[in-house]
């Protein structure tokens, strides 16, 4: 028997934690029960914040490292669904690349790093690269499972009301593994941001992993406090924008 | 005389090592509404699919309007047992399938002809099981053609609305008298809709028997009952035990 919450509640249950725990952190600085060499208060790193975007650096960490997932999500997620599409539909396409990227996809893509430093040194290349690896397998993966997966008896009722070639894939199998895509697509999201996160981290001159890194030298908690939480916001945007066209072109599912 | 407009010649088809029709013959003619009954496996779907091209022979014929069938076919529109519609088009997008050109008017049209027009915006999920059922036979008549071929479409629905639906198909086939083959388990259904009833048992056509009922038919009717316990009495293989039959029928 749970009552339902509407409108105001409903927005704003879900932040109901999150603004406690940052309520109670903030209290506990203030006391100094968190000294603020372990952790800065929050509107210390509010601050932080504030002056990094006056002076402009943290636009240019900020939109680096987003042109570095897009661009690498765009690239890995592209010849991930194309892959899956192909090996999904064709027979001959499955038995050519399947076992093999079945065997690259065991490999942790992180590892690579020391390699991907070698190839590419440390500029945009292997961060680009890295992500680009890491978020094709998931896509790959959901759209070659999506496609496999779509009910036979739909294309067969396709082919039978005079459905072929490419009216057959738009009207029938790629909505039938959406679905399918859409979960590989909100998963490899994830991969995205992890990865970027390590490789900035590890290897770079800019971007906000290398913002976190390089505060470290100076013991500048507020900043990496900063970066940490840059991060999970973006991960949530992220989140929000993958629901978003779940909710869109999924409707029919619920 | 109508044309004979389906010419099925000693049909045989197996798969793997299992022989499914072996020796079909049978000639349906234009405007005919044919019901095949046989017990579950005896390959009733088989022979349907067969005639809608979407499976291929191993040996015999099938001529249809005096050509040989070698690929899909084209003129005549399936209904499937379990509906099969596109969960991710609304009702209206459903019977559009395959059409071109201006064909919301014709769809609409045909949801009209099966009582739907209302729910032409809705999401097939929000459908019940019969009013699914009647989209897709919306969806197979909006193109016309010249052969329907119904593989149980009835076969998950209760009992009142199946009689519903059987003489909705009824009153729609006299309108336009389109040659229809219906597969069915049901005995009492195949002798109210159809003109003809096929009986198949291990592959082969055992039965052929003309229903001379007017329509509309009353099940009620003595001649009524006596088709359908005649066939019934051939399919389980007994020529007359009454107290059998009454187990049967159940
Ligand atoms: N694609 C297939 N591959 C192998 N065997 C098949 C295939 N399709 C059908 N069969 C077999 O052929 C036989 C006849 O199947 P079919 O679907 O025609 O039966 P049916 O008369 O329609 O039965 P039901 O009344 O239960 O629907 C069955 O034994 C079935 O297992
Ligand atoms: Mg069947």
């Amino acid at each position: 028997m749970t009552p339902t919450l509407k409108g105001f509640g409903r927005q704003f249950t879900p932040w109901a934690i999150p603004s406690l725990i940052l309520l109670s952190w903030q209290i506990l600085s203030w006391q100094g029960v968190i000294p603020s060499r372990i952790l800065p208060a929050p509107t210390a790193v509010f601050q932080a914040g504030v002056t990094l975007l006056s002076t402009g650096e943290l636009y240019d960490h900020i939109s680096i490292s987003l042109w570095r997932a897009l661009a690498g999500f765009l690239i890995g997620g592209l010849i991930g669904f194309l892959l899956g599409l192909f090996n999904g539909i064709s027979r001959i396409s499955e038995l050519l690349f399947d076992t093999s990227i079945q065997m690259l996809r065991n490999i942790p893509h992180l590892a690579l790093i020391p390699l991907v430093i070698l190839w590419f040194g440390i500029d945009e290349m292997s961060k680009i690269f890295l992500v680009a690896l890491g978020v094709l397998f998931p896509i790959y993966i959901n759209t070659y499972h999506g496609i496999k997966s779509v009910d036979k008896g739909l294309i067969e009722m396709g082919r039978a009301y005079g459905l072929r070639g490419a009216k057959l894939f738009f009207v029938i199998i790629f909505p039938g593994a959406l679905s399918s895509i859409l979960v590989g697509v909100r998963f490899s999201l994830g991969v995205m941001w992890l990865t970027l996160i390590v490789a900035e981290t590890i290897s770079a001159h800019s971007g906000i992993g290398y913002m976190a890194m390089n505060a470290r030298e100076f013991m500048q908690m507020d900043v990496i406090v900063l970066a940490i939480v840059l991060y999970a916001l973006f991960g949530k945007l992220s989140d929000v924008i993958a629901r978003y066209f779940e909710n869109k072109w999924l409707r029919w599912n619920n | 005389m109508e044309q004979i407009t389906i010419k099925i010649e000693d049909l045989q088809k197996s798969y793997n090592q299992l022989t499914v029709l072996d020796g079909i013959n049978l000639d349906i003619r234009e405007g005919e509404f044919v019901a095949i009954v046989g017990k579950s496996g005896c390959g009733k779907s088989t022979l349907l699919r067969l005639l809608a091209g979407l499976e291929t022979y191993d040996h015999g014929n099938i001529t249809i309007q005096g050509k040989k069938l070698t690929s899909l076919n084209r003129q005549a529109r399936i209904m499937f047992q379990d509906g099969r519609l596109l969960p991710w088009k609304r009702v209206i997008d459903n019977i559009g399938i395959g059409l071109s050109g201006n064909w919301r008017p014709r769809a609409l049209e045909a949801l009209k002809n099966v009582g739907l027009e209302d729910r032409c915006d809705d999401w097939p999920s929000k459908l019940s099981g019969g009013q699914k059922q009647r989209v897709a036979l919306a969806r197979a008549l909006v193109h016309e053609p010249d052969f329907l071929l119904l593989d149980e479409p009835l076969g998950a629905l209760d009992a009142l609305t199946r009689i519903e639906m059987q003489s909705l198909i009824e009153s729609l086939w006299s309108r336009k008298e389109i040659t229809s083959v219906l597969v069915t388990h049901d005995v009492e259904e195949a002798v109210a809709v159809a003109d003809r009833v096929i009986l198949i048992e291990e592959g082969k056509i055992v039965l052929n028997k003309v229903i001379a009922l007017s329509r509309p038919r009353v099940r009620t009717h003595q001649a009524f009952s006596v088709y359908v316990e005649e066939i019934l009495d051939r399919i389980m293989g007994r020529s007359n035990d009454s107290d059998l039959r009454l187990v049967s029928k159940r």
